[in-house]
């Protein structure tokens, strides 16, 4: 940030909410099918037609708010908003609007600043209100490049998916607070099984309301950047518009209020639309869907039913398992990898080991294959169970990379794998004995430096004995041994 | 309750109408008698009237309102761009736009 300028943001994200049909009509919520063919008369707005509300898309809501700390409104209302675009077949969107489904959340999440390589300059645990999630339908898409190019095409497979539409406080200074904040929603909505998350396929959305100012002054005039579909692309969209705001100030100008959109190709936003043309969007109450009521017992039964949450299971893990607030969170990354890590604690009996091979092997394998640790070959249990055959000295640490390399490329357990490779561990002190009287036969030379007082060939001596063992012989004992054998 | 020229044309514009000047004219009379006539309704004392509940969640015994997670037939695309002014490659086809 510009020395002397301060940033504020706000996001409103939409959360499709996971759902087999759609929120007011039984057409299906899958994507990638031929379009237009998942409608009926109520997501094509055909008069007549009555919306009848999807009791997955509202527990799922529910869920979603609650893990994100807001509180259920037991009555809200739904309402119209209305406004013309080909994609919005009825001529309005059934969303809620002064009776929202839910509000006052804050979410408590690390975030940091990134150096310019990208990497975490330092956690810091804040805070950041969340003012209101509504239940909503979405519109319909439009297509501008197929068929005939002097004409838009729409399709309404999308119309009627049900959302989740989270707005938070103009808490956010930062592009990557905002970034932190997004990452966190989408993690803690996909570990609850509220929304898939997956912002390439837009079921999560993001809108940011940016403005800047002098620190201390009220707040500036705000842009509203839409439908951003990366965590990258939040980041970059807001520091560019933070410096676009700041430059077109220090140069004079004015900020308009206006909506604009991000261009991924080129970097930057654009104006979308001015706010001479800004939408009245005249909401009223719903006349086809009453008011809707939920009962304080269901929304205690949700509670009860959330699993652990992201941000409550990463500082459980930071206590329980002595880890960096920073290591914690990237082994609750994603509920997978966390659940992953428990099983080989569980099974090796040591949490320390655990998170080491977690942190390098797992995760450098899994970020080569790019691949969800669910889809690995390897299994928890197994990698538990090697950890605990190099705490009882059966594998040496060396051999282990072997076993786990094996384990990562062709699954099994570690007992089979290194019985049938003959990896297991030579302890028997004799037979490391006989490979230590070898390598110093056939190393005069360097016996000779060593006694002549250069004690650092000691780690070769320890080295070629463990390399004609094969890797098998225990460190501890050759390093015993050639103390002693060298005098 | 009179209605002014600009609130016809703003009313107008927001509902992709396009009126004459004339129109403009008539229709802020003719709207007002409406809206007076509608007005009248507020003179119930509707305090103690609840709304229609939409119980669709909890231990409510009705769920009139609401309906399970299950995929029904659609229309298919056929069927659904049959009455279209202009359907094209599978899709509705429409005056063209820009932005999202």
């Amino acid at each position: 940030m510009k020395e002397g300028w301060e940033a504020v943001i706000g996001l409103e994200v939409h959360a499709q909410l996971s759902t087999e049909s759609k929120i007011f009509c039984a057409c299906s919520t899958q994507v990638g099918e031929e379009p237009n063919s998942n409608t009926c008369p109520v997501c094509l707005g055909l008069p007549g037609a009555l919306p009848v509300l999807n009791r997955q898309a509202l527990e799922c809501a529910g869920k979603a708010a609650l893990a994100i700390g807001l509180r259920i409104n037991t009555e809200s209302i739904f309402a119209r908003k209305n406004y013309f675009y080909p994609d919005l077949p009825k001529g309005y969107q059934i969303s809620q609007y002064d009776k929202p489904f839910s509000e006052h959340g804050t979410v408590e999440i690390l975030s940091a600043e990134r150096d310019e390589g990208g990497r975490p300059i330092e956690w810091k645990l804040k805070r950041f209100g969340i003012t209101r999630a509504h239940i909503e339908e979405d519109a319909g898409k439009s297509v501008h490049d197929i068929g005939d190019p002097g004409k838009s095409h729409v399709n309404l497979n999308r119309a009627g998916t049900p959302l989740l539409e989270i707005v938070s406080e103009p808490d956010f200074r930062t592009s990557w607070e905002a970034y932190d904040y997004v990452a966190y929603l989408r993690r803690t909505l996909q570990d609850i099984g509220a929304c898939d998350g997956n912002m390439e396929e837009g079921n999560l959305r993001c809108d940011a309301n940016v403005s800047v100012r002098r620190p201390g002054e009220p707040f500036g005039t705000r842009t509203e950047t839409k439908n951003i579909n990366s965590l990258r692309f939040i980041q970059k969209a807001i520091d560019y518009e933070i410096a676009r705001q700041i430059h077109v100030l220090e140069s004079g100008g004015k900020i308009e209020q206006e909506t604009r959109l991000w261009n991924e190709k080129e970097n930057r936003t654009y104006t979308m639309r001015s706010k001479e043309d800004a939408h009245d969007y005249r909401y009223f109450p719903e006349p086809d869907l009453p008011p809707l009521e939920v009962s304080a017992a269901w929304i205690e039964g949700l509670q009860n039913s959330l699993p652990e949450l992201p941000e409550t299971r990463r500082q459980r893990f930071v206590k329980e398992y002595e880890l960096s607030p920073e290591d914690a969170l990237t082994l609750t990354a994603s509920r997978a990898i966390a659940d992953f890590y428990e099983t080989v604690i569980e099974t090796s009996g040591n949490h320390k080991a655990a998170a080491n091979w977690m942190l390098s092997e797992v995760l450098r394998e899994l970020k080569n294959a790019d691949d969800d640790i669910n889809a690995s070959k390897l299994a928890a249990e197994n990698l538990g169970a090697m950890i605990r055959l190099i705490d009882n000295n059966t594998i040496s640490g060396k051999i282990a990379k072997d076993v786990f390399a094996e384990m990562w490329a062709n699954g099994g357990d570690p007992d089979t794998i290194i019985n049938e490779k003959g990896w297991v561990q030579i302890t028997d002190l004799a037979a490391i004995e006989k490979i230590v009287d070898e390598v110093i036969a056939n190393n005069p030379k360097q016996v000779e430096s060593y006694k002549a007082g250069r004690v650092q060939l000691m780690g070769f001596f320890v080295g070629q004995t463990l390399k004609a063992s094969g890797g098998k012989a225990n460190p501890q004992a050759v390093n015993d041994i050639v103390k002693t054998k060298l005098g | 309750m009179p209605i002014s020229k600009e609130e016809v044309t703003k009313i107008a514009t927001l509902s992709n109408l396009a009126l004459t000047a004339e129109e403009t004219g008539s229709f802020s009379v003719q709207l007002a008698a409406i809206v007076e006539y509608i007005d009248q309704l507020s003179e119930v004392d509707i305090s103690n009237v609840q709304p229609w509940k939409h119980r669709s969640a909890g231990e409510a015994p009705t769920s009139y309102a609401s309906r399970e997670d299950r995929v029904e037939p659609s229309l298919g695309t056929g069927i659904a761009l049959a009455n279209a002014p202009d359907p094209d490659a599978g899709h509705f086809a429409v005056p063209k736009v820009i932005g999202g």
